[in-house]
């Protein structure tokens, strides 16, 4: 058994696995017990497994935890808590913006890669930089609401 | 790990009302706790109510939120009528050991079915706290009023609803009244709770990674499985190479006849092994393929017909009509293609099995594997947990049934996760659908006769549930057949016709196993039906909206298409549009009305498309909805589901059909079955009709209904052609366009 050094949210947490091949979701969710990524795939074409690497949103289905090493990863937990919303997860709440909920993930990382770069998209750059992100139950309109919502919020997002 | 111990229930009289104590009996393992000795019969209000000592309730419901906000709804429902504050109601939902069995989850009968139950539970239960606080009080219950759950008298004394449950009552208390079908409700001009958008109680732990769903429910000493389903549906399995995983840490193989598992400590380890055993398969197939499946279903054994509608003299008219018209109508197969892979954990030992699932129907699912794996029913229980939304019958049961079937082999508790593969091949199809349309125009471009013939798969009699995969596959003994739910409504059309039949040919089969899927075969036979209107009223050169007005009487259905017209500043015209051409794209625009099932909701659909004539692709640039939706508990968790049904069934009418070939199903990722995106989504406007003092009559799925044909209708407007094939792909646009010319 080697160790893989995984820094998730802040903290460096070491992985013990014979199969440094293995995609960081599996590192996340079983290992580090961080559910907000989620399996939907497998194969990079949903979206729901999406987490933040130095900034960039990408597919954790799809990049192994030796690629992840010495890199900082944010899942969805360390945006923010139900008591301290980040702001684009207060977007999502005020709009309601989910049904079930299971890509939902995906689409708050993906909003926060995308406000990081442009603070102030406009809808077509939203749908854009969202279109990777798959919903099933059809809460789309409200997503874009949220989106929408977070950047005319403005300023520097916390969390 | 714990045990559930029922324990036994303690009588205690009181005031008029028996106060029944329990006990909470912790399940150890899981530091969850369970209400032993709890009522679970549905006519009974302590079976949905229980009032703790600190006046706070919980709420037990048999119907799950599946994603629709329920969870919202039915606390708003108690809040109204017991009159507690809203945050005071806590919830749980779908465990078989703790809930009443109010039927599954499905066909938007949530607040219809479930949460009327619920409101009579409350009002019943706030009529026996008034007695206990009259007898208290000594004052009659008539000069008492509730707020906030405190109970108060003229002269200025109160009780909380907590202080009114005896002492020796135990931790938590509730009522051994029966369900008073008579007691009185709120007037609606005075609801608080009802009525208001209320924000959904789950959503911030959704939106914060803390909200554990299915897949994210874990139990010590658990292992991970995968389930290896045959390379063609039916095949035997002949050799299983225990050799090709034994490098994989932990990897081992389960096998019951044709039924291969592997399991793992490690879930990695587990998708590592399904991988890479190698197995042997023969026979099996036989499938007629999605190429040719509509020309099969003519050719397939029918169980019987059945006359949906008979008014006037279909044949007579037909035969003296001068205008005749007849159009075959084709709606695929389709996937319920949740987000994320159907998973459950179970866990069985001698004398007990629990499992974890997003059944939609617990109680169900419990009786199925009860009576499948011989366990006593009161042995078995499932925990309803959030899944990835389902739409119906996804592949949820079939998880719970793969795991306690590894569960029963092993002695362990056992998690099974489909992969993405699994859930688009195997979750069972919402089915192909074929409607042969005949009808006639009279002398003044008017409807004359109508005559529907549809092609449907009939739900086996006295089947509960459909068959699960898993025990299928072991050569466990279940009762077979399949299971659609009421795919024959709105075969016909929604407007007053003088000579009108529908008859359906029930189909004893279907290629792939099927189940319901949203609004179960009313988007289809809608498409069909709404569509061929459409048809005649370009043959009659009529506006298309104005001709559906000229054949409804019903005032509501009237007023919607009236509404519908207004908001899209709709010109009369007939179809296709004259002046289309933007570029490479042509405008159109289509509509739809449909009475769903002939006795719910009304509601019409306006749809804007531009059609690319060079790539053939249909985007959808505007929706536009008239929804009668009646009583509307939380009007944002409707709109929601208007919003998502109409999204959803957009997607359904452009890209959705599960291709298979002779051996099962080849459209297994979301590329070979895509649906909609992001770039896609249409401006999109919902105009509910309801009030307080309306009955409910069903969010949401009603509005899948007539999309497919909005849509059609449209594209016909756009570029003249008629697709009678769903889905609406650009090559079937193209191929369209071609044969225009």
């Amino acid at each position: 058994m080697a160790a893989v050094n995984l820094r998730v949210n802040g903290s460096l947490h070491p992985i013990d696995t014979d199969d440094p091949g293995m995609p960081l979701l599996y590192a996340l969710r079983n290992d580090l017990g961080l559910h907000g990524p989620k399996f939907g795939c497998g194969l990079g074409q949903c979206g729901a497994c999406t987490v933040l690497m130095d900034g960039q949103a990408i597919r954790s289905c799809q990049v192994t935890i030796r690629a992840a090493q010495n890199r900082d990863i944010t899942t969805l937990e360390g945006l923010g808590a139900p008591e301290n919303l980040h702001s684009v997860q207060a977007a999502f709440v005020a709009e309601q913006a989910a049904q079930c909920g299971y890509c939902t993930n995906g689409m708050i990382m993906s909003t926060v890669a995308l406000l990081a770069k442009t603070p102030k998209p406009t809808e077509a750059q939203v749908r854009t930089a969202l279109a990777g992100n798959l919903c099933r139950c059809g809460s789309h309109i409200r997503v874009l609401r949220a989106v929408m919502r977070a950047a005319n919020a403005g300023g520097p997002s916390h969390g | 790990m714990g045990e559930i111990t029922i324990a036994r229930r303690e009588f205690l009289k009181t005031g008029g009302a028996l106060v029944v104590g329990f006990a909470l009996i912790p399940y150890a393992a899981l530091g969850q706790t369970a209400a032993a000795g709890k009522s679970l019969a549905a006519d009974q209000v302590d079976s949905f109510l229980v009032i703790g000592r600190d006046g706070g309730v919980t709420l037990y419901s048999g119907k799950v939120d599946i994603g629709t906000g329920t969870r919202a709804a039915y606390r708003q429902i108690v809040a109204e009528e017991l009159d507690v504050p809203v945050q005071r109601i806590a919830m749980i939902e779908g465990d078989t050991a703790l809930c009443p069995d109010q039927g599954g989850t499905g066909g938007s009968t949530g607040i219809v079915n479930g949460g009327m139950q619920i409101r009579q539970a409350a009002a019943t239960a706030r009529q026996a706290l008034l007695a206990l606080a009259s007898t208290r009080l000594s004052v009659g219950s008539g000069d008492l009023r509730v707020s906030d759950g405190v109970v108060r008298s003229a002269d200025g004394r109160s009780i909380g609803y907590g202080e009114l449950i005896p002492a020796s009552a135990g931790t938590g208390s509730h009522f051994d009244v029966e369900l008073n079908a008579k007691a009185p409700l709120k007037n609606p001009d005075t609801y608080q709770y009802v009525g208001q958008p209320l924000a959904r109680p789950d959503l911030p732990a959704k939106m914060t990674g803390r909200h554990a769903y299915m897949q994210d429910f874990r139990i010590p000493g658990m292992l991970h499985a995968r389930v290896i389903r045959p390379h063609a549906v039916g095949a035997t399995l002949t050799n299983v190479d225990e050799g090709s995983i034994a490098g994989i840490p932990g990897a081992r193989v389960i096998r019951i006849k044709n039924f291969v598992a592997v399991v793992a400590g490690h879930e990695w380890d587990a998708i590592r092994a399904a991988r890479a055993l190698k197995l042997q398969w023969t026979g099996g197939g036989g499938l007629p393929g999605s190429e040719r499946v509509h020309a099969a279903i003519r050719t397939t054994e029918v169980a019987r017909d059945e006359q949906l509608i008979r008014t006037g003299d279909t044949d007579t008219a037909l035969r003296n009509a001068a205008r005749k018209f007849t159009a075959s109508y084709e709606w695929p197969a389709q996937s319920h293609a949740s987000m994320g892979p159907s998973c459950a954990v179970a866990d069985y030992r001698p004398g007990s099995l629990t499992v974890w699932s997003s059944s939609q129907g617990t109680h169900g699912l419990r009786r199925n594997l009860a009576r499948d794996l011989g366990i006593p029913a009161e042995q078995v229980r499932v925990v309803y947990m959030d899944g990835a939304g389902s739409y119906g019958g996804n592949g949820s049961d079939d998880a719970a049934a793969d795991a306690a079937l590894i569960s029963r082999a092993l002695q362990q508790p056992v998690r099974v996760q489909w992969m993405r593969e699994d859930e688009h091949a195997y979750d069972p199809k919402g089915p192909p659908q074929l409607l042969d349309l005949k009808a006639a125009l009279d002398a003044n471009g008017n409807i004359a006769a109508w005559e529907t013939e549809a092609w449907l798969p009939e739900n086996t009699p006295n089947l509960r549930s459909r068959p699960l995969l898993a025990f299928l596959a072991a050569g466990i003994p279940q009762p077979v057949g399949q299971s659609v739910a009421q795919v024959q409504g709105n075969a016909y059309p929604s407007y007053d016709l003088p000579n009108m039949t529908a008859t359906v040919h029930w189909l004893k089969t279907t290629p792939l196993r099927p189940s319901n899927l949203r609004a179960p075969g009313k988007p289809g036979n809608s498409y069909a039906v709404e569509c061929f209107i459409d048809e005649l009223a370009a043959a009659a050169k009529r506006d298309p909206l104005e001709f559906r007005l000229a054949h409804l009487k019903d005032q509501t259905g009237i007023a919607i298409l009236k509404r519908i017209a207004e908001r899209m500043n709709w010109q009369a015209r007939p179809s296709p549009n004259p002046a289309r051409s933007r570029g490479a794209e042509s405008l159109g625009r289509g509509v739809a009305y449909v009475h769903y099932k002939h006795t719910d909701n009304r509601l019409g659909l306006g749809i804007e498309v531009a059609v690319n004539r060079n790539t053939g692709t249909i985007r959808v640039t505007r929706a536009v909805c008239v929804y009668e939706a009646g009583l509307m508990i939380n009007p944002d968790a409707v709109r929601a589901q208007v919003e998502g049904n109409i999204l959803q069934a957009i997607s359904r009418t452009l890209h959705e059909e599960v291709q298979f070939d002779q051996n099962g199903v080849t459209s297994t990722d979301w590329r070979s079955y895509p649906i909609l995106t992001f770039p896609e989504v249409p401006a999109l406007e919902v105009e509910l009709i309801g009030s307080v003092h309306d009955k409910p009559l069903g969010a949401g799925e009603a509005a899948s209904a007539p999309v497919p044909a909005a849509v059609g209708n449209a594209v016909f407007d756009a570029i003249g052609v008629r697709l009678r094939k769903a889905p609406l792909t650009a090559t079937r646009v193209r191929d369209g366009l071609a044969g225009q010319t």
